[in-house]
């Protein structure tokens, strides 16, 4: 969904995982819907490892785990492996988080995540141990994530780091703006490219 | 600098954008039924049409069944989304290859097969798998829906220039060792984010020793060490296979292109930002043991002491375990992977005058039409039935289980497929990656066995 950001301050939902590929974020079952109904998606975000078969919520599983919540989803490494479905980025939006926080995304979940203005934003593995650490030790810790100065805050350590993205992603996300609407500002740029190609 | 990824994305630049990503001009964009109904709802909403609806190719592949295609699909939800891609298609003025058409089959199977998929251009599809195409020597990658509706909309997409890597192979594989194994080597070297943010270049002896089926295999899986992409350099196996291709040029158009192809490679004074040199001779037959495929190893090795214990509970195996001898239950031939002419033959020289092992159910299930009728032309479906196998219609099919060929909980499949992720093949679900020689020899025998010693 669009939405303009600037800074966010919240809880996280810890997820100290490594290699968590889109099959699990959502499984192929859910693929099938032709709309982009992120309700649907968000409910069933982490569907086999949050219920079981029988549709009961697994306790331990952290989404069923009411210490933790917000709209900051912290994991590990390799997040977002495999399957190219944006239904993934849908699925984590539609679940209600904004922002999520690892070491190393995965590339085109990356992109789709910021297509679907929920922001990815890369740490240091030293600072990311280091947020499980201060979750664990307290779940209502907060993060700040200021867009404009580009900065992650650890609030229970007092920890920042600057994070990068692109001068023209972040006109996009604090503008509620996105790339389509860009292209279709370009076709004089396109019709010239094709024809000094193609003479 | 001057690598042959640098020369076709270069040239595909239509501006740049200042302190932000390139707008790359895409020759080609495939559209299958699951990725794209969204992306269409887009182009509605903005009350826009595709801008180059004639370089746009659509088709059915993820949900289609693999058996009565003439029939409806009964599952209604995935019926739904292949009526509506064909309905968007119509829409929108797109080639549309739907069930038992002819040309239907897996998108990746069929691009290169109908000479869609051409040396030097940029093709992009909502799949991972899309690197497949790199084998006919262009950049070639997966992208999401919103990318998808971004060419519908205007032939481009914004994506920031990945960095190069040459992933060079000396030598000669062994026998009984294929482009799977090697790609299935490769992961477990180089893990399955090794090379995530870079394009690759597979170059080297053993490399240009594959025939295009291989090559399709090898690329295919490139996105499973994290790269957006791989492609091999055109070459006389490249032209040969091109040659006569529906969509291939033609006449004095074909020798226009051969001699611009001839030009696509990387300069003797290319820098790669990573170069990475393995030896053909150190690759087995391989298997996977974990849940990502980079949970690699030869087939008659052992599952290394540090092994992911999660990746080890679910797949029900221990540290230190040997795999040969240990019960299948499934066996999948198919997917973009390992669905072509070339696996089939595989699959049936282990198969010739042999009977498939009781318990085991296998599915054989050809990338395309045009697969499965070369199978039958070549007399090949009478050695696998003879066999005790079924030789299925094209699609998808367990590879992902969106249509009903779903492996049961807790059940062993060995598959030719691209990814042994949990429940991927089925809530629950246990996959062992391996090429097709691999999993004829467990079809035969009913157990992890080493083809060579069925060759």
């Amino acid at each position: 969904m669009k939405q303009k950001f600037d800074i966010i301050e919240s809880t996280c939902v810890p997820l100290p995982l490594e290699n968590v590929d889109t099959d699990q974020i959502i499984p192929a079952r859910f693929l099938k819907a032709t709309t982009r109904d992120e309700k649907f998606f968000g409910d069933n975000l982490f569907r086999d490892w949050r219920y079981d078969a029988d549709g009961k919520p697994r306790e331990g599983f952290v989404l069923n785990d009411p210490r933790y919540g917000g709209c900051i989803l912290v994991a590990g490494a390799n997040f977002g492996s495999g399957s190219s479905r944006e239904h993934a980025a849908w699925a984590i939006a539609g679940y209600g988080f904004r922002v999520v926080i690892s070491s190393f995304f995965a590339d085109i979940h990356k992109n789709n995540e910021l297509n679907n203005f929920v922001l990815p934003v890369v740490v240091t593995p030293e600072f990311l141990s280091e947020l499980f650490a201060s979750i664990a030790a307290d779940p209502s810790m907060k993060v700040r994530v200021d867009v404009p100065a580009q900065t992650v805050t650890n609030l229970a350590t007092g920890r920042s780091e600057h994070f990068e993205i692109n001068a023209y992603k972040k006109y996009c996300l604090m503008n509620a703006m996105d790339d389509i609407d860009y292209l279709l500002a370009q076709k004089d740029k396109i019709e010239q490219f094709e024809n000094d190609r193609n003479p | 600098m001057n690598t042959l990824f640098d020369k076709i994305w270069d040239a595909h630049v239509v501006s740049d954008i200042e302190d932000g990503p390139q707008q790359l001009y895409i020759d080609r964009l495939y559209c299958h039924e699951v990725t794209s109904p969204q992306a269409f709802d887009g182009l509605r909403s903005r009350g826009i049409k595709c801008l180059r609806p004639e370089r746009i190719f659509c088709m059915p592949d993820h949900n289609t069944p693999t058996h009565d295609q003439d029939k409806p699909i009964e599952d209604p939800v995935s019926k739904a989304q292949v009526d509506a891609l064909e309905r968007n298609a119509a829409e929108f003025g797109l080639t549309h290859y739907g069930m038992m058409n002819p040309d239907n089959g897996i998108i990746h199977v069929v691009g290169p097969e109908k000479g869609l998929s051409l040396p030097g251009m940029t093709i992009v599809c909502g799949d991972s798998h899309t690197s497949t195409h790199g084998a006919m020597g262009a950049v070639a990658f997966g992208i999401g829906t919103s990318e998808v509706e971004m060419v519908l909309a205007s032939q481009c997409i914004l994506q920031q220039k990945p960095k190069s890597m040459s992933i060079r192979v000396e030598g000669t594989l062994g026998r009984g060792v294929t482009a799977k194994d090697l790609a299935l080597y490769l992961m477990s070297k180089i893990t399955t984010s090794g090379a995530t943010g870079y394009f690759v270049e597979y170059r080297g002896s053993a490399v240009r020793a594959l025939s295009m089926e291989g090559r399709l295999t090898l690329c295919n899986l490139s996105i499973e060490m994290g790269a957006r992409g791989g492609f091999v350099a055109p070459d006389e196996t490249t032209f040969e296979y091109l040659k006569g291709r529906e969509y291939a040029p033609k006449g004095e158009e074909w020798d226009k292109a051969v001699a611009y192809w001839k030009t696509l490679n990387s300069g003797d004074d290319a820098v790669f930002d990573r170069e990475i040199v393995f030896d053909a001779a150190d690759v087995q037959p391989m298997i996977t043991y974990g849940t990502n495929p980079g949970m690699g190893m030869p087939v008659d090795g052992s599952i290394p002491a540090d092994a992911a214990p999660k990746a080890l509970s679910y797949m029900g195996f221990s540290a230190g375990e040997c795999l040969l001898g240990h019960p299948v239950d499934y066996v999948f031939l198919g997917a973009c992977t390992n669905g072509r002419i070339e696996d089939f033959r595989a699959f049936a020289s282990i198969a010739r005058g042999r009977k498939k092992a009781p318990g085991i159910t296998a599915w054989l299930v050809p990338g395309s039409w045009k697969v499965r009728e070369q199978v039958e032309a070549e007399g090949l479906g009478d050695v696998l039935r003879e066999a005790g196998f079924e030789i299925r219609q094209p699609g998808c099919s367990a590879c992902l289980a969106m249509n009903d060929d779903k492996i049961p909980a807790g059940k062993y499949s060995v598959s030719t497929s691209n990814r042994n992720f949990e429940g991927r093949q089925g809530p629950g679900s246990r996959t062992i990656l391996a090429s097709p020689l691999t999993a004829a020899a467990a079809a035969v025998t009913g157990v992890i066995t080493d083809p060579r010693t069925l060759l």
